[in-house]
């Protein structure tokens, strides 16, 4: 049993200025399986992963790997001891060809010469592991993220000595593409590999997953045979509590009545980016957009605060007209908007909590009066407790917290504005299930003290969940819209993959 | 007794300690090399002495590292304002020629304005990178200084002119008090208004802020409007002191003087966060160490390279990295 053991990390221990973000935590990997690390964010999976790696160095603690002890110091170091990783977002090339970015830094030579035979047959050969095939001398870019992920993959496979961690890999695939990486990673494990792999979505974890190992605040909770943690358990031990999925679905009649209608956009479009589209945004209404990636949904939310410039259409706040719209403008008009791309688009991470959480604010006033430093903190402060924001201070800086927290940060700087509309696009992605279900229990208190609310979600469950009315979009056209009883997960499945002319109809009833 | 927060564990030591102690060593320096380098005195009402010399000198430096502070903190860069210099002092001095001391000065501040706002438009609104962009007014500014002056060195005897960059008041040069007034102004701007916080914010990350509402164009043409004004008052005190303009060679290379003062100051190219006090300090500690240069005899030929080794171990301290390996030896010395 002994010998199948490929790494065991023993009491690791780290700590961050004013966090312990490991404490006395184990962690062990055999050949020949798929363990599956689970946890809140902010419960450190990223953390011990990145001591694995040797990003982060260790506090207390020993890393045997095959029964020797290891001190890697860096990504690289970690790489030649034949652990690699392979993160989130695909941290290859894209304007190398596939074969490059698979060999970069070790090209295969001939005479001190790059061999560009050897490296595409190879590169082919590898690939044609993973069941892939692809012309490995076109550059990355013109391939899909799926593929990028997957070249990703086979390389770190190659370099790899029995140990392969994947950090959320699949968080920017779509089902098909989940299916092609989980029979990529069945294959490896046959092959003897053990891989160490990090996701939010449970069913994954019950479908590819044999070991389970949990993490809560830092701490150990255990480690599980998959086969024999029911899910409520899982759940109960990530989140500490016990789950109680009625908590999710609060009661949606508990909304005040929706009376006037806040935004109402009519004949609105930009062209290349979205085809025009009507919308009416009532008091205190969850809507929901609907619609693969691509379909124009983050486009929609990008008109409405004025981001893009619209070539088409009006847009009428309380019936009246408006003559342009930016951020600004947006904002003072009482809308907020939580972009999808949290680290480039929502955070300013140099800054503390503070100041980004007051930031919104201090632009709708423009330059003054400006927001006194203590006042600024009694706000930051009010936000911490209420959204029970992680943080020792109000002053750390934003990049030092977890990512469910720093969306609670960007959602505190909208609140912070007073806003009568949000727009959430993608709120809950790359968030642990008990700071989604916090941030869901957010969205419908919200709506019941009469905020109206637009999600973007590509999870058809969330939608369903909390919206009044759904909006269905396909290939950047506005294709229909659902509600009451046909708001249901296959209804809208079926108007994405069917197309709108059957449902125009029946969605605008 | 509450310790200051930077004292407590973990939080980093603030950007403003390296080049204090920068300054510290040099000063230590010139205690045991030439004692008299702090005699001070008094004629006349006057204050004289080396030290008042670096304050004096150092102001036109001092003023425009300021507004390079703000730039920089953008994530930008404008290294025309050595070229602005030029055209502010010959513009002074040539309309001192037939117009009132208030015209001249108003034309010098507008025409550093002027340029400020072209080097913004470049930047915030037609998107040139930085370097580029200045660049341009780099290379022209000397020519429009040149068809200012008509190719000559022009020269004022204007006492009251002249009583800007060399009079006294107080007994302190009256430049210092110029100096303390835009620091105080440009302190109060970033911390009674919300220009520091936009200005911060978008210099980090311009996407985010735009989409919180704030709009980077506006903070962009504000921060170069201010460095080309700043440039302009620095160009006014120089040629007042001088009383002459020099197309040519007025303010020749203080743009890389600038830029170092705001670096060893702390503020880091990358933009983001600035340090108004660190560049106040990197402006005194550059004047400083070419003071001592030139009275400690040092022959002509070797100034430069003098400086340069000094700035390499200024920037040294201040690497983060250089210092970890630093401590990291002498622990592995302890150790062994």
């Amino acid at each position: 049993m002994d010998s199948d053991i490929l790494l065991r990390m023993e009491g690791i221990r780290k700590e961050f200025p004013g966090v312990v973000a490991l404490s006395n935590v184990d962690f062990c990997l055999r050949k020949g399986e798929i363990h599956a690390l689970m946890g809140e964010n902010g419960a450190g999976k990223s953390t011990l992963i990145k001591v694995l790696t040797g990003v982060h160095k260790e506090d207390a603690g020993t890393i045997k790997l095959r029964g020797r002890e290891i001190h890697p110091r860096s990504p690289l170091e970690a790489q030649q001891l034949g652990i690699s990783t392979v993160y989130q977002e695909v941290n290859l090339c894209p304007n190398l060809s596939v074969a490059e970015n698979i060999y970069i830094g070790r090209q295969p030579r001939k005479r001190g010469m790059i061999d560009w035979n050897a490296m595409h047959r190879l590169s082919e050969e590898l690939l044609a592991r993973l069941d892939l095939h692809l012309d490995v001398k076109q550059q990355l870019s013109l391939y899909s993220v799926a593929v990028q992920q997957m070249v990703a993959i086979a390389r770190a496979v190659d370099i790899s000595s029995g140990i392969l961690i994947l950090d959320e890999p699949t968080s920017s695939l779509d089902t098909n593409e989940v299916k092609q990486l989980f029979s990529v990673m069945r294959k490896l494990k046959d092959e003897g590999m053990g891989i160490l792999f990090v996701t939010h979505f449970l069913d994954q974890v019950y479908e590819i997953s044999d070991r389970i190992t949990v993490l809560r605040n830092g701490l150990l909770v255990g480690e599980y045979e998959t086969k024999q943690l029911p899910r409520t358990q899982l759940v109960s031990h990530m989140i500490g509590r016990e789950w109680n999925p009625g908590e999710m679905a609060l009661e949606k009649s508990e909304r005040g009545e929706q009376t006037g209608i806040f935004l109402e956009a009519k004949g609105l479009g930009k062209k290349g980016s979205i085809e025009t589209f009507d919308l009416k945004i009532h008091e205190g209404e969850v809507v929901g957009l609907a619609g693969l990636l691509g379909s124009g949904r983050t486009e929609v939310a990008r008109l409405l605060f004025g981001i893009d410039k619209s070539d088409s259409g009006v847009m009428e706040l309380y019936g009246e007209k408006l003559a342009a719209i930016y951020p600004q403008k947006a904002i003072r008009s009482g809308m907020g908007f939580c972009p999808e791309d949290r680290k480039a688009e929502g955070i300013v991470g140099e800054l503390t909590i503070r100041e980004n959480i007051t930031l919104a604010l201090q632009a709708k006033h423009g330059l003054f009066p400006y927001i006194p430093v203590s006042k600024q903190k009694e706000i930051a402060e009010k936000y911490i407790d209420l959204l029970k924001i992680k943080t020792p201070s109000t002053e750390q800086r934003i990049d030092n917290l977890s990512g469910g927290n720093q969306q609670k940060v960007i959602l505190a700087r909208w609140l912070a504005t007073g806003p009568k509309l949000l727009i959430l696009d993608e709120p809950t992605r790359g968030i642990d299930v008990g700071s989604k279900a916090e941030i869901r229990k957010l969205i419908f208190e919200l709506a019941a003290i009469g905020i109206s609310i637009l999600i973007i979600s590509a999870e058809l469950e969330e939608l369903v969940n909390s919206c009044d009315r759904v909006i269905v979009l396909r290939d950047r056209v506005q294709i229909g819209e659902v509600s009451g009883m046909e708001m249901n997960e296959s209804r809208i499945m079926q108007m994405i993959a069917e197309g709108g002319e059957r449902y125009e109809e029946a969605g605008m009833a | 007794m509450k310790k200051p927060a930077w004292l407590e564990r973990g939080t980093p030591t603030p950007k403003v300690v390296w080049p204090l102690l920068a300054l510290l060593i040099l000063y230590l320096f010139n205690l045991i090399v030439m004692p008299g380098f702090f005699r001070v005195e008094l004629i006349d009402g006057h204050l004289y002495g080396n030290l008042v010399d670096v304050l004096n000198r150092g102001t036109p430096l001092m003023i425009i590292a300021l507004g390079m502070t703000l730039v920089i903190a953008k994530e930008g860069i404008d290294i025309s304002v050595g070229s602005v210099l030029a055209i502010s002092g010959s513009m002074a001095i040539y309309m001192l020629d037939g117009h009132r001391l208030w015209v001249a000065i108003l034309a010098a501040l507008g025409v550093g304005l002027l340029c400020g706002l072209w080097n913004g438009m470049l930047v915030a609104v037609l998107r040139i990178q930085p370097m580029v962009a200045t660049l341009i007014l780099l290379t022209v500014g000397r020519g429009i200084a040149q068809l200012i002056t008509n190719g000559q060195i022009l020269t004022t005897t204007r006492d009251s002119y002249e009583f800007i960059g060399k009079g006294f008041l107080f007994g302190i040069p009256f430049a210092v008090y110029i100096a303390a007034i835009v620091f105080l102004l440009i302190y109060l701007l970033k911390t009674k208004t919300a220009f520091g916080l936009f200005l911060e914010s978008t210099g980090a990350n311009r996407k985010s802020s735009e989409f919180a509402g704030v709009k980077p164009r506006v903070i962009f043409m504000t921060a170069y409007a201010i460095c080309g004004l700043l440039a302009a008052l620095a160009g006014i005190i120089y040629s007042s002191n001088l009383s002459s303009a020099d197309a040519n060679n007025a303010g020749l290379w203080y743009e890389l003087d600038a830029i170092l003062a705001v670096v060893i100051g702390g503020t880091s190219m990358r933009g983001g966060r600035f340090y108004l006090g660190g560049t106040v300090v990197g402006a005194i500690f550059i004047q400083s160490l070419t003071t001592t240069i030139y009275s400690l005899g040092v022959p002509p030929e070797s100034i430069l390279l003098v400086k340069a080794v000094v700035v390499i171990l200024v920037c040294l301290i201040q690497s983060d990295v250089f210092r970890q390996k630093l401590t990291a030896r002498k622990r592995k010395v302890t150790a062994s």
